[in-house]
């Protein structure tokens, strides 16, 4: 095409000769087959029927939830009454509940996870990776229902024997000790849900973590064993520094889990509403057992609203933490990108 | 120069820093023993105790009321018929979602939303899905429905789908693409004949694992499908399914509904193991 064109021609003129030198094209191939443009409709139609989904999960949500919202308001956060007979409902005992079964499943995942990730990466033998990794990662595939079942028959019986019961004995005399440890050792309560849920979110924790521990320049750690560094030095003092925002994004992300699980809390939380007492041994409500239990059984109108209410501001909690919890990991990826 | 002080004091400081080492891996250890502990307990316990209720009957015959004989061959067929269902439903809006984010524009502003947006909704909570299918489906058309329970299953399909199908498609050769687009094919079939095709393992693995996933959600069934004691196929009707019959059956007090509860956690277990390792040697064998 080029040799027609010669140097020097105004563009009408390379338009004419390019115009003599080849028929105009069909006007179908230049937008592409009908084919081709269906295609592209669907898939970006399915991109924004992901979006659109968001949308309207929150709209709905909020629909559903307004005669709550409009009745209460933000003071629905800090009243902890729940009376569907007065109809006066407040979310506060279940956003407690939610909130200490997701603390007290952190403080033990957190380190366990870290745990598993630094033997996974820096001590196991290299033929034990692959299955030992993937047995963790089966705990993740495991369904909610069978933590749930498992634990108010199997394991809160076996707490509450071995555990419970030797601590309230342990510490019934000490002043603030002694009321965390209070109430019926029934194996049924926050610590029970806490412990469960902290099973459940080790396999997420420590994936995100092994895979951030794996970005570490091998460089880097090589440096630091050649200076002498022992194992522990290195994770703690090279890996765990060049990692902080990855490992806090994994941290993030098995928080919102935590928050978000249902079954499992629902069978062993003891779904009783009260906030009198600070044992951790005590029957308690989350939002999701809240949810599981008496939405189906609510009637129309303000008590169906309030468990509406509750299930907005749970997405609501979800949302901001798995977005920090994405953020963080981003981050991660953009430095390793610029320094690499 | 080295004096034996010195040298004392240097060996005390490797010591303390060996010591401190040791601590750590042996504390590393542990926590991996911890971890697999809890998956030895509960596929133990699972297995025992499921595999004691699990008869004949619990395959043949209907769910019973407190105290007589019966099995779960309703639940299985509603959980079967619901999860096979969303899984048509969902799967091909997730390959397509997958295929805009892999191939169309994979960093314009609608791709690094969905993708966000997409990693939102793979962690949001379930319950949460269906509460909304509630009051999209469920307040409107005046009853709980299997069709909601689909429909509910199928929101938790897509972005499971979407993810694989994108991580994989990533994953193709580009010369692959460009021999394909040199040979004049049209996009539409370059995507569907050419790269789906070369990723099609990761994105059988990624159905799978949905599947898997949506077979033991019980949240989202909760107030959509609800449950129901009969044999049904009609898809305007509640639907029983196996995770909400068990979490019924469980909390009960009647010694054979928590019989029949162990047997339907064994077989749900055993389902979603199958499928995880299933999806899991298919990578294998890919790589």
């Amino acid at each position: 095409m080029s040799s027609t064109i010669a140097h020097g021609e105004t563009p009408a003129a390379m338009n004419k000769a390019f115009a003599l030198s080849t028929p105009p094209a069909p006007k179908r191939a230049r937008s592409g087959p009908l084919a081709d443009r269906l295609f592209g409709f669907a898939a970006k139609g399915a991109a924004y029927f992901t979006l659109g989904l968001l949308l309207a999960i929150l709209t709905s949500l909020t629909i559903s939830a307004w005669p709550a919202i409009a009745k209460y308001g933000l003071g629905f956060l800090t009243n902890s009454a729940w009376d569907p007979v007065q109809e006066n409902f407040g979310g506060l005992v279940m956003i407690y509940g939610t909130l200490a079964t997701s603390v007290i499943a952190l403080l033990i995942a957190v380190p366990v996870s870290f745990g598993i990730a630094l033997f996974l990466t820096e001590l196991s033998p290299t033929w034990l990776k692959r299955p030992l990794g993937t047995a963790i990662e089966l705990l993740a595939a495991i369904p909610s229902i069978v933590y749930g079942m498992w634990g108010l028959l199997v394991f809160g019986p076996v707490l509450a024997e071995y555990v419970q019961t030797p601590l309230q004995t342990a510490f019934s005399g000490v002043p603030f000790l002694g009321a965390f440890v209070s109430g019926p050792p029934v194996g049924i309560g926050i610590l029970s849900a806490g412990i469960i849920l902290a099973i459940m979110i080790i396999p997420f924790i420590s994936a995100v973590m092994r895979d951030v521990f794996e970005v570490t320049p091998p460089m880097l750690k090589e440096s630091a064993y050649g200076l002498g560094a022992t194992t522990w030095e290195v994770v703690y003092k090279i890996v765990l520094p060049f990692t902080k925002t990855g490992v806090i994004g994994g941290i993030m992300l098995g928080l919102g889990r935590a928050i978000g699980e249902t079954m499992a809390v629902t069978f062993v939380i003891g779904n009783f509403n009260q906030l009198d007492s600070l044992s951790l041994f005590q029957a308690a409500n989350s939002i999701t057992s809240a949810l599981a239990n008496e939405f189906a059984e609510a009637g129309e109108g303000l008590h169906q609203a309030a468990l509406m209410y509750l299930g907005l501001v749970l997405f609501f909690i979800t949302f901001v933490i798995l977005s920090l919890s994405k953020l963080l990991l981003a981050q991660l990826r953009k430095g390793e990108g610029a320094k690499s | 120069m080295i004096t034996p002080e010195l040298q004392a004091m240097r060996a005390g400081m490797f010591a303390k820093r060996n010591r401190i080492n040791i601590l750590a891996t042996t504390l590393a250890l542990s926590a991996m023993a911890f971890g697999l502990f809890w998956l030895a307990w509960i596929l133990f316990e699972t297995i025992r105790q499921g595999f004691a209720g699990l008869t004949i009957a619990t395959l043949t015959q209907m769910t019973p009321g407190p105290n007589e004989e019966g099995g779960l061959a309703n639940a299985i067929y509603g959980s079967i018929l619901m999860v096979l269902l969303s899984t048509f439903v969902g799967t091909p809006i997730g390959v397509m979602a997958g295929i805009y984010l892999a191939e169309f524009e994979p960093k314009g502003w609608l791709a690094s939303v969905t993708r966000f947006v997409n990693d939102i909704l793979l962690s949001a909570p379930s319950i949460v899905i269906g509460l909304f299918v509630y009051s999209v489906v469920v307040h409107p058309m005046h009853g709980f429905s299997a069709i909601a329970g689909v429909m509910a299953l199928a929101l938790i399909v897509i972005p499971v789908v979407i993810r694989t199908t994108e991580n994989m498609l990533q994953l193709v050769a580009p010369g692959l693409r460009e021999a394909a687009y040199a040979l004049g094919a049209p996009k539409w079939k370059v995507m569907l004949s050419i790269t789906l095709k070369a990723a099609r393992t990761g994105v059988i693995t990624g159905i799978l694992l949905a599947v898997a996933r949506i077979s033991g959600e019980t949240a989202p069934l909760l107030f959509t499908a609800l449950s129901n004691q009969f044999w049904t196929s009609s898809l305007g009707q509640p639907m029983a399914s196996l995770p909400v019959t068990i979490f019924k059956f469980a909390m009960s007090p009647y010694e054979n509904w928590q019989k029949l509860a162990w047997a339907g956690v064994f077989l749900i277990t055993l389902a979603v193991l199958a499928l995880n390792i299933a999806a899991r040697v298919l990578t294998r064998v890919k790589n």
